[in-house]
């Protein structure tokens, strides 16, 4: 395996964009999860709990 | 002994900046070695006479409380470096309008132009960074902040590397790199300090005590681990000598090119916007009194944010030696962070439905509104700007200038003003801020001053533009670059007008928080109400 310019790019713009676009479809997929309401009705009301 | 190893630390660095200043291979890393050395005397001096002989572990009582001394000397900080920062942006603005006023070699335009950018950026943004980072993330973790005095370190080191930049800049040393002009060895120190505030960072959000990391930590870490990232690539440099200020970056051509822009729009998105976002989803909801409109939209914004920005670099290249899809990609990915920015603007600003009203007598909140507002018109002008065709317009000519301006005085600067305005009355223990009537004087002359600023810069961008590529009939151009510059002046002395309003906020937010600290109050008029009419007297 040689990390020239062409293999580098190539792996960027296939396994990396298919990981990138994973963790983001990850990302929305878990704060729209069902009953995930509360818990980011929760999480907005952390800034309040301390004076 | 309190401070013992600090001391001996500290003296041990001034000891080998005094040998650096001893054999020094240029003039310019001699005298700046003395300068170091100078303050870091000052420095072992001061750590002397403040040291404690209290036995070991006196300070264990305070592990219950948060740690918030060094978020006071950061909002003083903040404040001092603000007005510095703006002040030098007048001066090189006159400087522009009047080129008489550039004073050889150590005040002229060259050397005061990184000096403001710096100041701003680093000193005034960077401090405000520092300051509410460590706020919040105590707050939302319910933790004190990891490292002991590790946070004191990060603190008069970032200073220390502010102090070396500056001075640096003036006595003539720059590795040429736009927003990252300092030299190798000022680049190695802010490693170490940056290193040691990721540490207390973590640190902290390691040991909370909330289950959940609030938004506003996630930016914050975004933001320093990115900026870590971002400044040891950009600065890859060769040093000439190791005793020596000059040092040569380890790309060349357009590599170079690219690996500078990559850094320089990346410091925009993660120094400017990500870390001031955090801000953002601290502040606005606090000073509003509500939660965050949407925190399904905020976790969005993060990841959307942090995955587009990192790209978007290249439209700093367009036309050049960079090749035409990696143009053409840092425009796209410009493009798509309109949807982000947005979404964090309409965040933002949707946090107040329902507590609008407020803004009639709260200049506090008017000022943070309004930086969101001014986030939304940046990310809305920077990729309409980013678009090949607008940017063979406006690229190189003073469009840009405006529009950076309007992304830090109004965005950045407002944000950061707002979040002064709450911390201070609450870390000092003041019941408010001694006068809102001034907050509000400070609101309206940086908000007028940001408007004539950027009014101006795109007149002056535009009709600069237009000059360049005017032709006549023949193909000839039709006006000599002198002559554009000439058009220019009316412009810049129209923009000094406009820097000059907003450091005079500036200077009332200086005067007001110096009151605010002493506990005075001011005898004023609530914001909102009338002022009494004096009675009328019947005539006699």
């Amino acid at each position: 395996m040689d990390f020239d310019y062409q293999a580098m790019r190539t792996f960027a713009d296939s396994w990396g964009l298919v990981y990138l676009m994973a963790i983001f479809l990850f990302v929305v997929f878990w704060i729209f999860r069902p009953g995930s309401q509360k818990h980011v009705d929760d999480a907005a009301q952390i800034p309040f709990k301390e004076d | 002994m309190r401070n013992a190893s600090w001391v001996v630390l500290v003296g041990a660095g001034a000891f080998l900046a005094l040998l650096g200043a001893a054999l020094g291979q240029d003039q310019l890393f001699r005298v700046h070695m003395g300068i170091l050395t100078v303050v870091l005397l000052g420095s072992t001096a001061v750590l002397l006479r403040t040291a404690k002989f209290a036995p070991a572990g006196g300070d264990a009582a305070s592990e219950s409380q948060y740690f918030d001394s060094v978020v006071r000397y950061g909002a003083i900080a903040t404040v001092a470096w603000g007005i510095v920062g703006f002040l030098v942006g007048v001066v090189v603005a006159a400087q522009l309008a009047w080129p008489q006023l550039n004073i050889e070699p150590w005040f002229n335009f060259g050397r005061m132009r990184p000096l403001h950018t710096s100041a701003v950026i680093f000193a005034f943004g960077g401090n405000a960074l520092l300051a509410t980072s460590f706020y919040v993330v105590q707050r939302t973790c319910r933790a004190r902040l990891f490292g002991g005095d590790l946070a004191w370190f990060v603190f008069w080191g970032y200073q220390l590397f502010i102090v070396m930049a500056a001075t640096g800049y003036l006595l003539g040393g720059s590795a040429g790199r736009e927003y990252a002009e300092p030299e190798w060895y000022v680049d190695l120190w802010l490693t170490i300090v940056w290193v040691a505030y990721l540490l207390v960072f973590m640190g902290t959000l390691m040991k909370r005590k909330e289950p959940h990391i609030y938004v506003a930590n996630w930016f914050y870490l975004a933001f320093i681990i990115t900026i870590a990232m971002l400044h040891v690539v950009n600065n890859l440099a060769m040093p000439v000598s190791f005793l020596g200020a000059k040092s040569y970056s380890l790309f060349s051509g357009v590599q170079d090119a690219l690996t500078q822009w990559w850094y320089g729009h990346n410091a925009v998105g993660f120094f400017l916007t990500a870390g001031f976002l955090g801000m953002m989803y601290y502040f606005v909801p606090k000073q509003a009194g509500r939660p965050v409109y949407s925190y399904r939209l905020s976790i969005i914004h993060f990841w959307a944010l942090i995955f587009l920005y990192i790209w978007a670099g290249p439209h700093h290249l367009h036309y050049t030696a960079l090749p035409d899809w990696a143009q053409t990609l840092g425009m796209v990915f410009s493009i798509m962070l309109w949807m982000p920015s947005w979404g964090g603007m309409i965040n933002g600003l949707m946090t107040l439905s329902g507590a609008w009203d407020k803004l009639r007598t709260d200049p506090i909140l008017r000022m943070m509104v309004i930086a969101v507002a001014f986030y939304g018109m940046s990310t809305f002008e920077g990729p309409m700007m980013s678009i090949k065709a607008v940017n063979s317009l406006s690229h190189y000519t003073d469009w840009t200038i405006g529009h950076v301006h309007s992304g830090a005085l109004g965005w950045v600067g407002m944000i950061s003003f707002g979040a002064v305005y709450f911390l201070v009355p609450k870390l000092w223990g003041r019941q408010r801020l001694y006068s809102l009537r001034m907050v509000n004087w400070h609101f309206w002359l940086a908000t007028l001053g940001i408007v004539v600023y950027a009014a101006v810069m795109w007149v002056a961008g535009i009709q600069q533009g237009l000059m360049w590529r005017e032709y006549n009939d023949q193909g000839f151009l039709v006006y000599s670059f002198a002559e554009s510059v000439a058009a220019m002046h009316p412009y810049y002395v129209l923009r000094t007008l406009g820097g000059l309003l907003y450091l005079v906020g500036g200077l009332i937010m200086g005067f007001n928080i110096y009151m605010t600290i002493r506990g005075k109050l001011r005898d004023e008029v609530p914001m909102g109400e009338e002022a009494p009419q004096p009675v009328a007297q019947p005539a006699e």
